[in-house]
């Protein structure tokens, strides 16, 4: 058995990998449950590539996509299960990293040497959003057919790239199979490479600087600093969270399984109260909000501006709050954080109320869809 | 010929640092060069590859005339969806027996509209635009353009949709 031990170690250098965990430690400290969620979003993520590829056998982008996933969700074995799993982890994916960003964010653990944690963070978290937006689409049911339609139009903004941009990921000039079929590929290959990449980044820098403590705690004496090994001790604790968190989310698949729309059709009206998942909905509030100050196609580009300069100063925090003082370090910054929370919460709770309303008033009027008929070109 | 001898000291010196340009800036020039030249050779393949069904769709889009068959026959007070230069777009049989067709694009976001006779507006149900459905003017909400209006012709079994 030694032999068999030196014989890899030799080769593969693992001792070297034993000798740098049998060292770690993690600070334990009033604020150490935000530890967790780091872990718990690459559970999440975990889940999503384990069930993504359960999906995979049997979907089939482009034209066949709605049937595919009408056939894994009604007629295989344990299908629904798997997709209604895929879907909810992705949302404990997206709540999870916004839970480990702001508490990252309130913890100051941006702060230098850890800069690039925060950056690869974001970066990490806009893959997510962009898995979100290009998974919503797949199954080319109803909501996420309309749903892709605004975001292409959105993009379709962008000044001097907007319109090639949106071509090329629609693969053509509206959402259709083609667009399905290249979500498909984005989805499935092109950002879980560079995704996978980020996120090895990452998690090498939280291994590079250790666990970064917040202010209060660093204001104490080292001495007084309490921490726990992270093999056996954090790693379990590690692990009840990751078992509570795959609990949760097989009772959400079982308790409430995605639904499957009416398929998308070219020709159909958008369904009344129609609006995109909940991690776009505060975006989406927002715009109607400027849209009702700023009307027109200006109101689009303000709501566009103060997105943008929201996330490059959300990005370039760590570069501005460089007060140094103990204990008092960039209030300024807090507050900052405190309001954009506060605002992404309340612009997600109004824009929910909203559609709730919105769509009492529809059924109330009446409007119902409208015969189709595909024309026939005369040439 | 001591002038000249001024003159062409210059031009000695520049040319030694030509030289050293050619010799180094050279490899540089052709490197980059080379790379341009592989990045295109590999790159434009792709771009077309990736850009056909464009290039299909914007060929669509030209065609400035459908003719729908049978739709001389739409009911006063009902509304037929169909795909006009690539998109969906709407006729609508008034009731007063006049006909319009309009882009059924919501100019906001492009969401898809639907029309209700004998509703006095078009409503868009992503973001609550509003159209007036004679004249495809956008009267309400955050649409920043009226919808774009076909010509109609109702013939015996079909009605012929141009763009202007």
């Amino acid at each position: 058995m030694s032999n068999f031990r030196s014989y890899i170690d030799e080769r593969l250098g693992l001792d070297v990998i034993a000798a740098y965990i049998a060292k770690k430690y993690v600070p334990m400290h009033r604020y150490s449950f935000w530890y967790y969620w780091g872990g718990i979003t690459l559970l999440c993520f975990t889940v999503q590539v384990i069930t993504g590829i359960l999906l995979m056998v049997y979907y089939r982008s482009g034209h066949d996509a709605y049937d595919s996933v009408r056939n894994i969700t009604y007629n295989i074995p344990f299908g629904h299960f798997i997709r209604s799993v895929h879907a909810w982890s992705a949302t404990l994916f997206l709540s999870s990293a916004l839970i480990h960003m702001f508490s990252a964010f309130f913890m100051k653990a941006y702060r230098r040497p850890r800069e690039f944690g925060w950056w690869t963070g974001i970066i990490l978290l806009l893959f997510g959003l962009g898995f979100g937006f290009s998974g919503y689409l797949l199954p080319m049911d109803n909501l996420g057919f309309f749903a892709t339609k605004v975001g292409m139009a959105m993009v379709e903004n962008v000044p001097f790239v907007g319109n090639g941009l949106a071509n090329m990921l629609r693969g053509g000039l509206q959402v259709g199979d083609n667009a399905a079929a290249r979500f498909f590929t984005l989805h499935v290959s092109v950002m879980p490479i560079f995704f996978i990449v980020v996120l090895g980044l990452h998690l090498y820098l939280v291994q590079k600087h250790g666990m970064s403590i917040p202010p209060s705690e660093e204001a104490k004496d080292a001495g007084d600093r309490k921490k726990v090994k992270f093999i056996p001790d954090f790693a379990i604790r590690d692990l009840v969270m990751w078992l509570m968190t795959l609990n949760v989310i097989a009772v959400l698949a079982w308790r409430f399984p995605w639904e499957l729309g009416v398929q998308a059709s070219a020709l159909a009206a958008a369904p009344a109260g129609i609006h995109p998942e909940w991690y776009f909905m505060s975006s989406f509030q927002l715009l109607k909000v400027v849209g009702a100050f700023v009307p027109g196609s200006a109101g689009e580009a303000v709501g566009m501006i103060i997105f943008s300069l929201g996330l490059i100063l959300w990005i370039l925090v760590p570069l501005f709050d460089v007060k140094t003082e103990r204990g008092r370090r960039g209030r300024i910054a807090t507050y900052c954080g405190l309001a954009v929370l506060f605002i992404l919460v309340s612009m997600t709770i109004w824009g929910y109320s909203a559609i709730q309303k919105g769509a009492h008033t529809m059924k109330v009027s009446g409007q119902g869809p409208a015969p189709l008929l595909s024309g026939t070109n005369s040439h | 010929m001591s002038n000249d001898n001024v003159n062409e000291a210059p031009p000695e010196v520049e040319s030694d640092e030509q030289d050293s340009f050619t010799r180094r800036g050279f490899v540089r020039v052709a490197a980059v060069a080379v790379g341009v030249a592989y990045t295109a050779a590999i790159g434009y393949p792709i771009y077309k590859y990736l850009h056909a069904p464009i290039d299909q769709a914007i060929a669509d889009a030209r065609n400035n005339t459908i003719s729908l068959k049978d739709a001389d026959k739409l009911p006063a007070g009902s509304t037929l969806m169909f795909m006009f230069k690539s998109a969906p777009s709407m006729l609508i049989h008034f009731d007063d027996g006049t006909w319009v067709a309009l882009s059924a694009v919501c100019t906001h976001l492009g969401c898809t509209l639907s029309y209700q006779s004998p509703s006095p507006l078009i409503i868009c149900p992503c973001h609550g635009g509003q159209y007036d459905p004679h004249t495809g003017k956008n009267v309400g909400g955050p649409p920043p353009r009226p919808l774009t209006k076909f010509d109609v012709q109702v013939e015996p079994g079909k009605v012929i949709v141009t763009q202007p």
